[in-house]
């Protein structure tokens, strides 16, 4: 058999990886998705517990930040899969199953990356809350909005708007913390590229690969959120 | 949650404090100093250098910090020449994989940090700086440097912070620092809930300390937020 060529790796031949890479780079998307749309949500509540909550939800919201910002993100993800599984476990001899059940590494995975990032998009939304003009929020009720529409019609899109260029961040980190989700066993980018590394002993080529194909995606996103900031803030006179 | 089995966890994890502090503290130190080298490149005006330091920090803060360990401790070893070098003692060894991967990252974050600390300095102040006839390297020391460490301090700590969070990766290339030997536990008891509480615990501590360390810092850089403080010891100077 002859050696393989960088080339032949990567493509989509009969014996490249293309596809295999492809499907990689999908499912990391995927959790990468996944966990900044949890961890959205986290953070809505985060930061409206931290900005309007009482004394002991205000508390709550602060301890979840700082722990989770303070301690790696790989301990997390140990924590959901090895912990999902022990109360899967728990669940299943309840109902007389026999031995081990594992967590599915996907939604371990996702909910661990949403939690961490959680904890950050919590400090994006509180950040952005801030920046919204009070004259503005005041003029609403001069207008006599109700607590909802004033939500939906001025805070949320001018907080989004202020949140845009941080969410965008978090996204980066968001997409370069699912690689940690490979430990978990699901085949994501980085687990295919070790998967290729091994059954063809060429480790630098396949991780240089999936290098590229984070680089590219983090590349590609970082131009749409451009896009979509420009979008938010038409009307916004610049310099 | 069982009381002794989290004391017999706290001090096996307590072991591998030191490896965890020791990759945190080598990568940050080397970390530093390649970082002010990009920083320099990009602020030098050398179109070369320039691209060069803009190209490497894109790669580094682009891609996982996992690739870039991989890249480094599986990927290098594909390479008859790097594994005849002189090199290959270093690179064979986990550990030094691991701080190799965690300072060229930590580089690529930090060069930026550094970058707008230095572009803080007002110009004026260098011109100034210039007019009572100091050298390029007397105004970097005692004008540029000085201030620019001042503003990048808090960003900077940051940075070590995820350093810190960061060392945990090492336990996939088997370093057992920390992160490495809680997994091991939880694989061997089960007891996920325990473990995961002193370990975070013990990483929360840890950058409690750095937190603490830094706005010391950040007090002593700078004593114009201390003015009132010193105008007071002043006063009860003169009364005296």
């Amino acid at each position: 058999m002859t050696e393989p060529g960088f080339l032949d790796i990567i493509s989509f031949g009969a014996d490249g990886w293309g596809p295999a890479l492809a499907a990689g780079a999908w499912m990391t998307i995927l959790i990468a998705i996944a966990g900044f749309v949890i961890g959205g949500v986290i953070g809505t509540f985060g930061a409206w517990a931290k900005i309007s909550g009482g004394p002991i939800v205000r508390r709550c919201a602060e301890t979840y930040t700082t722990v989770l910002r303070g301690i790696p993100d790989l301990l997390v993800i140990y924590l959901f899969y090895f912990g999902g599984s022990a109360v899967v476990t728990a669940i299943g001899q309840l109902f007389g199953a026999e031995g081990f059940v594992s967590f599915p590494g996907f939604i371990a995975g996702a909910l661990a990356v949403g939690i961490t990032s959680g904890a950050q998009q919590t400090e994006v939304y509180r950040g952005a809350f801030r920046a919204v003009h009070p004259g503005e929020l005041e003029a609403a009720t001069a207008c006599g909005m109700g607590r909802l529409l004033k939500f939906r019609r001025i805070t949320a899109p001018l907080t989004l708007r202020y949140a845009l260029p941080g969410l965008g961040n978090v996204w980066q980190v968001v997409l370069k913390e699912s690689a940690l989700v490979s430990v978990t066993g699901v085949v994501e980018l980085l687990r295919q590229a070790q998967i290729g590394a091994g059954s063809t002993s060429r480790p630098f080529d396949f991780f240089f690969i999936a290098a590229m194909i984070y680089l590219a995606i983090s590349t590609v996103s970082g131009l749409v959120l451009q896009a979509t900031e420009r979008r938010f803030s038409r009307g916004v006179r610049r310099g | 949650m069982d009381i002794k089995f989290a004391l017999e966890t706290f001090w096996s994890l307590l072991a591998a404090l030191p490896l965890t502090l020791e990759l945190a503290a080598t990568s940050i130190a080397l970390g530093s100093v390649l970082a002010l080298g990009l920083a320099l490149a990009r602020l030098s005006g050398i179109l070369a250098l320039d691209l060069f330091a803009r190209t490497y920090v894109f790669l580094f803060r682009g891609t996982p910090l996992l690739v870039q360990i991989f890249l480094i401790y599986y990927g290098l070893s594909q390479f008859p020449a790097v594994r005849h070098s002189i090199f290959w003692p270093l690179l064979r060894e986990p550990y030094w994989c691991a701080v190799l991967a965690l300072m060229l990252n930590t580089a690529a974050y930090a060069s930026e940090i550094i970058r707008g600390g230095l572009i803080s300095v007002p110009h004026g102040q260098v011109e100034a700086a210039r007019a009572c006839g100091m050298g390029r390297f007397m105004i970097f020391r005692r004008i540029v440097m000085p201030q620019a460490l001042r503003q990048a301090l808090p960003g900077y700590g940051n940075e070590m912070i995820s350093m810190v969070k960061a060392t945990s990766l090492a336990s996939i290339i088997t370093l057992m620092e920390i992160t490495g030997v809680a997994a091991k536990l939880i694989s061997e008891s089960y007891r996920v809930i325990e473990v995961f509480v002193v370990a975070g615990f013990i990483y929360l501590a840890i950058n409690f300390a750095l937190t603490r360390l830094v706005a010391f810092a950040e007090h002593r850089l700078n004593p114009q937020l201390r003015a009132p403080l010193a105008i007071s010891a002043q006063l009860k100077g003169e009364a005296h």
